[in-house]
């Protein structure tokens, strides 16, 4: 069987791609996608844990359903607002967003 | 209803009047003197049911009408009012009611009742008549409407109102209110013409004047009532209460007076105020000011004849103490004043061109009259000649202001400028005046004495046979004098007023004056003539007995000792006899052939003494510079600049400095540094650190995250190092 610790380190490996991703791109739909891969690396650790630890009870399972809606949910709502920017700006660039500036 | 009640309600309906006209019925003048007129007939309804009713009551002078009512708490007891009919009362009553009455009905006429509105009048100053246009198209200037009748019906109905309240109330309390409510209207009403300075001057001088007399009488009242602890007049007039006040020395014993006779001083000066003697005389000959009802008001029927009143209410406390007929000190003391104002204000009179002042000072003249009488005991004397003078004065004073408008008819008539008022522009005026001139004569001819036929005759007479018969010299002979001077200035006014030819185209036009005026002239002479005939001693030879001594019984019956009537003296009855048709003679003889523009013969004959007597002695001259002129200096430099400017200002200004200076040092060492620093501190702090981290909000996403990040690490950090030291 493959060890635990080899989920962790593929999922920590994919939450730091994600986190680059992130803050590294300039593309505001790029900067969801890495949120995404974020997401599903805490997904993969919350699976393995309970793969691993306590494989009777659910409660890793229904966590790891609950990041999925709220994953999509955000997606909905994130995606609206960037559409939605481009719109007005013509930019999806995550640097030209400062409306919130002091 | 009962007689007492009666007497409560007579003083109302004028006030009542009053209150009407003031509040609703002004702008109807109609309505308003009908008003006035049906209350003052009430009133006069009223007094004589309770007159009739009190000559036929036998003993009213120990068993008077007397009602008492609960009227303000004092601690423990009651201050009580109430009304009281007794023979004084009751005569008072009698004359007052009838007086009143002629003057109300007079004024309708006296303010042109019935005439158009001028043609500029203003409010404030006399009616300058109005133009009207005839059937033939001819332009009449005629008197017009006085432009504030009502107010006048009102300001005497409140008049009205205190004379009635003073005559029947059972105390001195309420005598005191009817008192001073008459000393209101009587300023109101000498300055009803209010936007004549002269009104104005004699307003102010008359309430101020008269002041000084009530504020030394309002003393005498709260002595008496100190001492005895009542104002009733029952209770003060017990005679234990009497011998106790006579036996009581003054407060500080003054002059060696008794509680009595300081009292009785401390009154009749409220007195001299009121009746205007000798000193306080001043403001009634200015008081003429006003309207010739309002002379007839003050001087005959109501104000100066309720200081008479008064005193001789107050009788038995100034003879408080007497032994066997002797006068007291303070009967004394209204012996010399009322003597000496009797020949002084008589002198006046002589030199006087004004047909209202003459009168005037013939008032104050006969007043004094009254005064000496009571100085010297002779109750029912003084008592009659009030009665008497009350109708043929308030008589003459109508027929005076009778003169004055059918004068005044003569001045608009011809558009002459002469004064009205001034004597030597009448003359002839019997002819145009028939009704004017047989009263008037009636009255001249009452207050001159005239033998047998007038009453002041008998009253005079009986004044001047108890000074003669109780040895009071000097008394007997000044009065006597007097009386000459009398009969001489009446029938000087009576020559110059009416007989010979008229010496103005104004006189020569002058008219007959309206029904509402003469009417009353006519009902004041039949009472001018047949009042004397009440009072004839009963040992007068001939006709003394026909008709009983009506007034000495009934009004003597007001003492618990009734006085005696003296016996006939024909000495005192011959000199009042001589003085009287002297005087009138001479006046006839002096003034008969007087031309329009020539000198007064008088002024003539008596050279530099005219001139004294014409500036009435100087007196108003003395009062300014002695009273009039420190007061006002004293006013602007003592209470203006010293006391007002700097004690009371400078006080008030010292507190506000102090306190503006404490102030400022809460302000420069509390307010400032500490209360305000430490908020700016805060404000100020709050913005400078939030200036400095406001750079973190870049508004980019991924600063914040980045942030984020770099946050967490060094927690983690933290965390992680804490954990290895333990």
């Amino acid at each position: 069987m493959i060890p635990l610790s080899w989920y962790l380190i593929f999922a920590a490996v994919l939450f730091c791609v994600g986190l680059y991703g992130v803050l590294a791109r300039k593309n505001a739909i790029g900067i969801l996608l890495g949120i995404e891969l974020m997401l599903n690396s805490v997904n993969i650790n919350l699976i393995a844990f309970w793969r691993y630890r306590s494989p009777d009870g659910i409660a890793g399972q229904a966590f790891a359903i609950i990041v999925f809606a709220v994953a999509a949910a955000e997606v909905a709502v994130g995606l609206a607002l960037i559409i939605s920017i481009y719109r007005r700006r013509s930019s999806v660039v995550a640097d030209d967003m400062n409306l919130m500036k002091w | 209803m009962s007689i007492e009640f009666i007497t409560w309600l007579l003083p109302l309906p004028p006030l009542l009047a009053f209150f009407v006209i003031v509040l609703f019925t002004n702008r109807y003048k109609a309505l308003s003197h009908s008003l006035a007129v049906g209350a003052a007939l009430l009133s006069w309804l009223g007094s004589m049911i309770v007159f009739i009713q009190a000559i036929r009551t036998e003993h009213l002078g120990s068993h008077p009408f007397e009602s008492v009512l609960n009227w303000l708490p004092t601690g423990e007891n009651w201050l009580q009012i109430g009304i009281l009919v007794d023979p004084l009362s009751a005569a008072t009553l009698f004359f007052v009611a009838w007086t009143v009455l002629m003057i109300f009905i007079y004024s309708v006429g006296y303010h042109n009742y019935g005439q158009p509105p001028g043609d500029h009048d203003k409010k404030g100053l006399q009616p300058h008549g109005a133009t009207v246009t005839d059937d033939h198209g001819h332009k009449h200037l005629v008197p017009s409407i006085e432009p504030m009748y009502s107010r006048f019906f009102a300001f005497i109905g409140l008049f009205a109102f205190g004379m009635y309240t003073l005559v029947v109330s059972n105390n001195l309390l309420t005598l005191f209110v009817g008192w001073e409510i008459m000393g209101l209207c009587s300023y109101l009403l000498i300055g009803f013409w209010y936007q004549k300075p002269s009104a104005r001057a004699a307003m102010i001088k008359a309430f101020i004047t008269t002041r000084v007399g009530d504020v030394f009488m309002l003393l005498g009242i709260a002595y008496l009532y100190s001492t005895v602890g009542s104002l009733s007049y029952s209770e003060i007039f017990k005679p234990e209460t009497l011998q106790k006040l006579a036996s009581t020395p003054a407060i500080g014993s003054i002059l060696g007076l008794s509680a009595a006779g300081m009292i009785g001083i401390l009154l009749f000066i409220g007195t001299i105020g009121k009746s205007a003697q000798w000193p306080l005389h001043v403001w009634l000959p200015d008081a003429m000011e006003g309207p010739t009802p309002v002379s007839a008001m003050i001087h005959a029927a109501t104000m100066v004849s309720a200081g008479v009143y008064m005193v001789i209410r107050m009788f038995p406390l100034l003879q408080a103490g007497s032994e066997g007929g002797h006068m007291t000190s303070a009967m004394s003391v209204l012996a010399v004043i009322g003597t000496f104002t009797a020949i002084f204000a008589a002198t006046i009179a002589v030199a006087q061109n004004d047909i209202k002042r003459v009168l005037a000072y013939s008032t104050i003249s006969q007043l004094g009259y009254m005064i000496a009488a009571l100085g010297i005991g002779a109750y029912v004397a003084a008592t009659s000649h009030l009665i008497m003078h009350a109708f043929f004065k308030a008589l003459l004073f109508l027929g005076s202001g009778s003169v004055i408008h059918g004068v005044e008819h003569g001045v608009l008539h011809t558009d002459e400028n002469v004064d009205p008022q001034n004597m030597f522009n009448m003359g002839g005026l019997r002819k145009k005046m028939p009704i004017t001139f047989w009263t008037f004569l009636i009255g001249g001819f009452a207050l001159s004495g005239f033998p047998l036929v007038t009453a002041g005759f008998w009253s005079k007479d009986e004044i001047l046979a108890e000074a003669f018969g109780n040895g009071h010299w000097v008394v007997f002979i000044a009065l006597a004098s007097a009386a000459f001077v009398t009969a001489f200035y009446t029938m000087r006014q009576i020559t110059l007023t009416f007989l010979g030819e008229p010496r103005t185209e104004s006189a020569h036009h002058a008219q007959e004056t309206s029904w509402t005026m003469t009417l009353p002239l006519v009902i004041l002479a039949i009472f001018a003539v047949s009042l004397g005939w009440t009072g004839i001693s009963e040992s007068f030879p001939v006709i003394g007995g026909l008709i009983p001594n009506f007034i000495h019984e009934f009004v003597g019956g007001t003492l618990i000792e009734m006085p005696e009537a003296l016996p006939f003296n024909i000495v005192p009855m011959l000199v009042s006899v001589v003085a009287a048709l002297g005087g009138l003679s001479l006046g006839w003889l002096v003034y008969r052939n007087q031309k329009a523009g020539a000198e007064d013969p008088l002024k003539v004959a008596l050279g530099p003494v005219h001139t004294l007597l014409k500036n009435k002695y100087y007196f108003d001259e003395i009062y300014e510079t002695i009273f009039v002129r420190p007061a006002y200096w004293l006013a602007d430099n003592f209470t203006n600049q010293i006391l007002d400017r700097g004690i009371i200002d400078g006080i008030l200004h010292f507190i506000a400095r102090v306190a503006s200076n404490v102030g400022s040092i809460f302000r420069n060492y509390i307010d400032k540094p500490l209360v305000n620093g430490f908020g700016d501190f805060v404000g100020e702090g709050v913005k400078k650190v939030g200036r400095s981290i406001k750079i973190m909000q870049t508004g980019k996403v991924q600063q914040y995250l980045l942030m984020a990040l770099v946050l967490v690490f060094g927690a983690m950090f933290y965390f992680v190092f804490a954990l290895f030291r333990h």
